[in-house]
């Protein structure tokens, strides 16, 4: 059973009504069920679906444009070796190859233990502070062979815990409109003119 | 191979929906010199082209035929394939822009042919071709292929790519009907926009990104559309194939003619295909007035009844044991005497004539004179579960007025269900160019998501549900501003038809000019009403004559093509009827219920096998061909109607009487262009000129408005909806083996609500008892059925709602009760 | 994890003695807070704008000739006004996609001053009337997220998102909207089709541009991180303090990063028009020459998708026009650099990798073409490609790019440059930018991949016409 929970439920609402057009939400609640089960289900893009009154199919096609959105269970953390130019041209073949002493596994796979999932990713906007690689996208930078050990034994030991959530939490904190400053979100069909405080200085 | 490549080239217009080869194309009038006209120097050549209008239909219209793949006339432009390039002389220069999404702008100097556009288009082909498996002579397309057509035409012959290609498994169901090979899709966009623009199912969707982008449906939900059979049509490759065609012939064996589907009264234009004699696909052919070049897949894939084993292929006669096939002859001289005999024991009033909407108007004006010559006064095309005739007299729509009218107001079963283009062009009408549908209905409809407004009323109750409407403020305003067109049929069987013509009245009285599409459904069945099968009166309808004869004061019952034990909505008159009729003259093409009671059944020509003319909705009136040779020895139904005029002794047609040496089809047809007023001039000659047809004038008759009040309903009860779906166990779908399948099954549906008020799970087995009788049915919750009222499809077999339907009642109340 | 800039909250950023237009706050480490942005002038361009009617707004923002830095440095004030009249509503979306490779400006702008970008989009909303604002920020950006997250909860607190806005009757939600992954939705047509919930796939421009025809089909503002950041600085300095920095044509500054083989790779808010590549490259204060003492080979100059320069460029300024006659573009701000030990094959191949990756798949020369040059590099850079490979590249090239394509001049092999643009046969950049790296490397550096190829065999070729096929 992996539809939004109840809890869930109530965030997508709200995120909803952020827009004009409630199926703008799409991404932001693929986003949401992924943070809640670590990947996206056939069930969760469902009810997204009756969510914003599109097919399952309109769901699947958007979603699966899209890299970080993953269909099956992955490992806890996902580590994303750079290797476009500025990356490549410091090494970033080394760090992969490293990567996968170290965890014992090939670029694409996941570790035994569910803990770890590797894979080659394209640039990470880090380009001066290369090689770098991403843990569930948080940056790390410059890095080499020992700093990848090190943060392979923190992540381990949980010492990143408070850092680094599990795969498929984006932010830690989520934008909060407040009720009572909020202008709200129109159909634009029902716009009927300027906004109101155009209407006083534009002609 | 390149006169093939011509004929290609047509079939991929035909995928596009523009005119087949036949005449009209040439014989379309030619484009008006209008203010939005401009002039665009095409090549070095000026032409006039339509403000609006994209330059690759300017260009294509001009005779410069411009190679490309997602461009479809009847879709938005996406620009996708690229390979429509050419050049446009720009502030900068000539700049390369695709000419499917570049509109024509006056003094626009347009080029097609210099070296850069050459590079691109063949460029393009080659990377189209790069992933593609060329196993072209595997192919249902090959042969009509526009991508191997313009990898010949504009393609650079061979190809540097010798990587490994994508690889995908072979075609997989994409649904019951639609197979799809992602190896051979070019990523056109047609299908997908097909089922997005113009079908409004998004099932199918492209998935993935970049390179290994595919068209697939979501995990586990199939495309499951009453249009996908248009997706195989318009695609532009042999990635979508139809279970019904596949690998049944190579394209260069097929040859085809034009026709019109008359599956329903929409009429689609179509072109018929079939190879060594038999029938083997249906086209949709593009007409601006009707389809568009669309089909529903009920009246693309049911070519497959024509071909069915089971078809009657001889004249029968009733012996001691039974039916037995014999002689035209011994057949007609059998049928002969049941008129005599009917004649002499209970004179013309004893003999009903019921039926004749399923033919050409060629059978049914025949019939009809052969009734006149008989003085059978009990006729009717309709069985009980249309409208009156007068609706035809009204102030008649057409479908294009419809579909561009400022208010569509829908007083009408499921257009989706029944009349499915329709629903397509209405659809369209709302979502593209702002009609709004104001619609009254008992039950949601295909066309509810799409309504500006769609009320809800207890069967039974519509004339006050509109009136109301028409005392909105709103309401009024909306229908007092601009063109309004009410499309008018009967949305419930187990309703008297009174409360429908009693709503259509209050809309008459209060909207003075509007226009009235009717939604009647039978294929030929404006025909068979405008040329001489409508009751003289109410007292000499299909219902009447039914009783009658369930009384025992029928001497003779024909049956043109139907079966009243399956198409009559009153299971139970249908029963004393068919036992009550002294003698039955069945004519028909399926052996039926009805026809195992027959004292002679005379097997009739089906469609494709024999040329004639139809009338759609709007009295359009176009063309039917025979494609092959009738099946068995069996006659088309006009032919046996003046054969037998010629054997009724003083009855018989005289020598000056119109059909006295009718001999072929467009006798007939020429017959009624001379003698019926509203067909006056309609010849076979005149309806193939134009693409679309002619439209047949008005008939006159009267639509009488009577006062109509139901009963209320007492709390426990549900009332009853029973509504037709596309796939039924009508003939021509139960006869073809891709579509009977289809059929959703007999099931009672009400709202969740209701059912847990009443204490029963979905799918339960549950009896209803009504006043008439009762149904055992599965029940099924229904959030689209409003709460108080029991909706069920009609004729999905077992005949157990039908049980429920008394034809003369005024609505039929339904109690659920639990079983065990 | 190692950072070496002064601010390690600003990882790879480096001040300098040049004025600071967006940067001015990252010496703080709270400087993405609200106390902290209050303190140095924070919402003080937006007050005074609020002080003066939307045109005049506008008004000024035209005069200071506010160069976009998203890629195409098109004019900000002139593409505000191609709103059409009279047609409402009209939205901000706020491109923050930033993944153009060699670029890493718009992540710290968002991360470091929140506030500054919000404030922006505020000014931008207020001149060109329009009613909502959407921050799309690339996916891969939780930190970015998590700041602009808690400056909005903290700027709609205060009063300055929101309903009356600072007591005025400007009112307008600022929506944060995160991306999933896919470099193309930088684009902004399909930044357009992502945050409607589509696949982001561009739309072809003309006819429509967005600001006449965008999100919703409304009339719509798409204007990068960075862009926006400029505005509150224009807003409280005016169009005069903004165009006494730089030249006339390129005024204020603009964020470069210079990563590759530099002794301090870096981002650096540079003085725009004036400063050269020379000065970027080799100066003290910038990237400080190149790592070992080796040799500059060649370097990227405006981001993966630009054609490579030479040592011969290095005094080419940061002027759009400059940079088209010398066959390349500025792009978004991203230099990076090779030395004499860059092997060029692969180096290329990286890029050709990125582009063919992130193709959408709408365009078939884009998504065949660009999967079909990758084969061929990758097969040349395992050393099992010939010559022909090298012809077929160029000949696939020319499906993408018909006619001429844009090249650096080199006086070590006498080549003349062609300017840039290119022609092209898909909708977007994406495309022609899987082509032009490795058309750069094969024009530039003809010998190293003469050195990896086999010599020329019969050349194969397989028949795909209908005839043969049928
Ligand atoms: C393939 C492609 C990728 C792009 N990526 C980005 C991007 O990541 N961030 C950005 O601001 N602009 C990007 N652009 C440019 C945008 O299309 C658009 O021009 C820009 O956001 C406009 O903002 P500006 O006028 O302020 O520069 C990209 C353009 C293309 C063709
Ligand atoms: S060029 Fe490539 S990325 Fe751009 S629209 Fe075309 S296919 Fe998509
Ligand atoms: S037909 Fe124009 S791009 Fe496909």
């Amino acid at each position: 059973m992996s539809r939004l929970s109840d809890h869930n439920v109530v965030v997508a609402d709200e995120i909803i009504s952020r827009y004009p057009k409630q199926k703008s939400a799409l991404i932001p609640l693929v986003h949401l069920s992924q943070e809640q089960n670590g990947y996206v289900t056939d069930d969760a893009m469902r009810h997204i679906a009756e969510l914003i009154d599109v097919t399952p199919a309109e769901v699947y096609g958007t979603a699966t444009f899209y890299e970080m959105f993953r269909f099956e269970p992955l490992g806890t953390y996902l580590i994303n070796v750079c290797g476009t130019m500025s990356c490549a041209l410091l090494g970033a073949h080394d760090l992969m190859q490293h990567a996968e002493q170290k965890l014992g596994i090939k670029a694409g796979s996941t570790t035994g233990d569910g803990l770890f999932t590797l894979q080659h990713a394209e640039c990470q906007a880090a380009c001066t502070e290369a090689p770098t690689l991403q843990v569930n996208y948080r940056h790390r930078y410059r890095v080499t062979a020992e700093s990848f050990d090190v943060l392979i034994d923190d992540l381990r030991a949980g010492r990143l815990d408070g850092e680094i959530p599990p795969h498929g939490t984006l932010g830690r904190n989520r934008q909060q409109i407040p009720a009572d400053r909020r202008v709200g979100a129109v159909h634009p069909d029902d716009v009927t003119g300027a906004p109101g405080w155009v209407q006083v200085t534009v002609s | 191979m390149s006169d093939e490549t011509t004929d290609v080239n047509e079939t991929s217009d035909v995928d596009e929906g523009t005119d087949v080869d036949v005449a009209p194309a040439a014989a379309e009038p030619p484009p008006p010199v209008d203010p939005n006209a401009v002039t665009v120097n095409l090549n070095g050549r000026d032409i006039v082209a339509t403000k609006g209008e994209m330059v690759i239909a300017a260009a294509q219209r001009e005779g410069e035929y411009i190679p490309h793949f997602c461009y479809h006339p009847r879709m938005d432009p996406v620009g996708m394939c690229r390979q429509c390039m050419v050049e446009v002389e720009g502030p900068r220069g000539p700049m390369m822009v695709v000419s499917c999404m570049t509109p024509v702008g006056n003094g626009q100097v347009v080029r097609t042919d210099t070296d850069d556009v050459k590079r691109a288009q063949e460029g393009i082909l080659e990377l189209l071709l790069a992933n593609h498996p060329l196993d072209c002579p595997v192919c249902d397309k090959g042969g009509e292929c526009p991508l191997q057509d313009q990898a010949f035409s504009h393609g650079p012959g061979e190809s540097r790519y010798l990587e490994e290609k994508r690889h995908f498994e072979k075609p997989i169901p994409i649904s019951d009907l639609v197979y799809l090979d992602r190896e051979r899709c070019i990523l056109c966009d047609r299908c997908t926009r097909f089922a997005d623009e113009i079908a409004g199912d998004k099932l199918i969707h492209f998935t993935q990104r970049g390179n290994n982008t595919q068209v697939m449906t979501f995990p586990d939900e199939p495309f499951v559309s009453y249009f996908s059979g248009n997706t195989v049509q318009i695609c532009p490759v042999g990635a979508l194939t139809a279970r019904p065609y596949r690998f049944k012939a190579r394209p260069w064996d097929l040859d085809q003619l034009e026709s019109t589907c008359t599956t329903c009264s929409v009429g689609c234009r179509t072109v018929i295909q079939s190879s060594h004699d038999e029938l083997l696909r249906y086209q949709g052919v593009d007409s601006e007035e009707v389809n568009h070049g669309w089909l529903c897949d009920r009246g693309r894939f049911n070519f497959e009844a024509v071909n069915s084993e089971h078809r009657l292929t001889a004249p029968l006669v009733k012996t001691e044991s039974g039916l037995c096939e014999t002689s035209w002859s011994s057949a007609l001289d059998g049928a002969r005497s049941l008129i005599a005999d009917a004649l002499a024991e209970g004179g013309p009033e004893s003999i009903a004539v019921l039926g004749g909407a399923r033919g050409t108007n060629e059978d049914a004006y025949a019939w009809a004179q052969l009734a006149d010559a008989i003085g059978a006064s009990y006729r009717d095309a309709q069985l009980g579960d249309g409208l009156p005739v007068g609706v035809l007299g009204l102030d008649r729509a057409t479908i294009e007025e419809a579909a561009s009218a400022d208010t569509i107001v829908l007083l009408a079963p499921d257009l989706k269900e029944e009349l499915p283009v329709l629903y397509l062009r209405l659809r369209q009408a709302a979502e593209k160019r702002g009609s709004r549908i104001l619609e009254f209905s008992p039950i949601d409809t295909g066309l509810t998501r799409y309504a500006w407004k769609s009320l809800r009323y207890e069967p039974g109750t519509q004339r006050r549900v509109v009136e109301n409407a028409l005392a909105d403020g709103e309401v009024a305003a909306q229908l007092s501003s601009g063109s309004v067109v009410v499309v008018a049929g009967r949305a419930n069987l187990a309703e008297s038809v009174d409360a429908t013509v009693a709503a259509i009245g209050s809309l008459l009285a209060a909207v003075p000019d509007l226009k009235v599409l009717p939604a009647l459904r039978r294929g030929n069945v404006v025909g068979a009403l405008a040329l001489g099968l409508a009751p003289s009166s109410d007292d000499r309808d299909a219902v009447a004559a039914l009783k009658a004869a369930a009384d025992g004061r029928i001497g003779l019952l024909v049956l043109l093509g139907v079966d009243p034990l399956n198409d009559l909505p009153d299971a139970d008159l249908a029963r004393r009827a068919i036992a009550g009729a002294r003698r039955i003259l069945s004519v028909d093409t399926f052996p039926s219920e009805s026809t195992q009671r027959a004292d002679v059944v005379l097997a009739a020509a089906a469609y494709g096998e024999k040329s004639g003319t139809t009338t759609n909705i709007e009295g359009r009136v176009s063309p039917v061909v025979e494609k092959v040779t009738a099946r068995g020895i069996t006659r088309p139904d006009w032919m046996i109607a003046v054969e037998l005029g010629a054997m009724l002794g003083d009855r018989s047609f005289g020598a000056d009487h119109p059909l006295a040496s009718a001999a072929t089809f467009d006798d007939v047809t020429a017959a009624i262009a001379a003698t019926v007023p509203s067909y006056a001039g309609v010849t076979f000659e005149a309806v193939t000129a134009r693409a679309d047809g002619v439209l047949a004038g008005p008939i006159d008759a009267e639509l009488p408005i009577a006062a109509f009040e139901a009963p209320t309903r007492n709390g426990y009860d549900h009332r009853l909806v029973v509504g037709r779906k596309l796939y039924d166990r009508a003939v021509g779908t139960e006869m073809s083996r891709s579509l009977a399948h289809l059929a959703p099954g007999a099931a009672a549906h009400v709202n969740p609500l209701d059912l847990e008020r009443i204490g029963v799970a979905d799918g339960d087995e549950v009896e209803l008892v009504g006043a008439r009788g009762t149904a055992v049915l599965p029940m099924r919750a229904n959030p689209s059925v409003a709460r108080g009222t029991l909706w069920a499809p009609f004729n999905q077999g077992g005949r157990a709602i039908e049980e429920l339907i008394d034809i003369g009642a005024a609505i039929a109340d339904v109690r659920i009760e639990r079983i065990g | 994890m190692t950072i070496l800039s002064p601010y390690p909250w600003a990882p790879g950023f480096y001040p300098g003695a040049r004025p600071e237009i967006v940067t001015s706050r990252f010496r703080y480490e709270d400087s993405h807070t609200l106390a902290r942005y209050e303190a140095t002038d924070g919402y003080e361009g937006l007050r005074s704008s609020l002080a003066r009617s939307p045109e005049a707004v506008h008004e000024e923002v035209r005069n200071s000739t506010l160069l976009g830095r998203g890629g195409a440095g098109f004019p900000a004030g002139v593409k505000w006004g191609f709103t059409p009249a009279g047609v409402w509503p009209r939205y901000l979306v706020v491109n923050g996609d930033e993944s153009e490779p060699g670029t890493y400006k718009d992540r710290l702008l968002m991360e470091c001053d929140p506030h500054q970008l919000i404030e922006g989009s505020l000014i931008a909303c207020y001149a060109a009337g329009l009613s909502q604002c959407f921050l799309y920020v690339r996916g891969e950006m939780p930190l970015a997220h998590e700041r602009l997250a808690t400056a909005l909860d903290e700027s709609y607190a205060a009063g300055y998102v929101g309903t009356n806005i600072m007591g005025t009757d400007f009112s307008i939600d600022i929506v944060l909207h995160s991306g999933a992954g896919a470099y193309v939705v930088g684009e902004e047509t399909a930044l357009i089709e992502s945050l409607e919930g589509e696949r982001g796939m561009p739309r072809l421009k003309p006819p429509n541009f967005p600001a006449a025809v965008g999100l919703y089909g409304q009339p719509t503002i798409v204007n990068n991180v960075e862009t926006l950041s400029n505005l509150p600085y224009i807003a409280r300095e005016g169009a005069t303090g903004y165009t006494s920095i730089g030249t006339a044509t390129s005024p204020g500054t603009r964020m470069i990063a210079v990563s590759g083989h530099v002794v301090r790779p870096g981002v650096y808010e540079i003085i725009n028009g004036s400063t050269t590549f020379r000065d970027l490259i080799y100066g003290d204060d910038f990237a400080q020459g190149i790592r070992d003492g080796n040799d500059l080979k060649t370097f990227v100059p405006g981001g993966g998708s630009a054609p490579w320069f030479c040592p011969d460029q290095l005094d080419v300024p940061f002027e759009g026009p400059a940079a088209s006659a010398a066959g390349s573009m500025l792009g978004s701000g991203a230099v990076m650099v090779m030395d004499s030990t860059t092997d060029i094959p692969s180096a290329a191949l990286s890029l050709v990798r990125f582009y063919a990756h992130e193709s959408c798949g709408k365009c078939v020369p884009c998504r065949e073409g660009g999967t079909w040059l990758l084969r061929l590099v990758q097969r040349i850079v395992d050393g099992h490609g010939t010559e022909d490979d090298l012809d077929t590249i160029l000949e696939v090239g020319q499906s993408i790019c018909p006619g001429d394509m844009p090249h650096a001049s080199s006086e070590r092999l006498g080549l003349e440059a062609v300017p840039f643009p290119y022609k092209m046969t898909t909708i977007c950049f994406v495309g022609p930018s899987a082509y032009a790296p490795i058309h750069s490397a094969m024009t530039l550096f003809p010998e190293e991949f003469a050195a990896l190829v086999a010599p020329r065999r019969e050349r194969r070729r397989i028949a795909v016409s209908a005839e043969a096929a049928s």
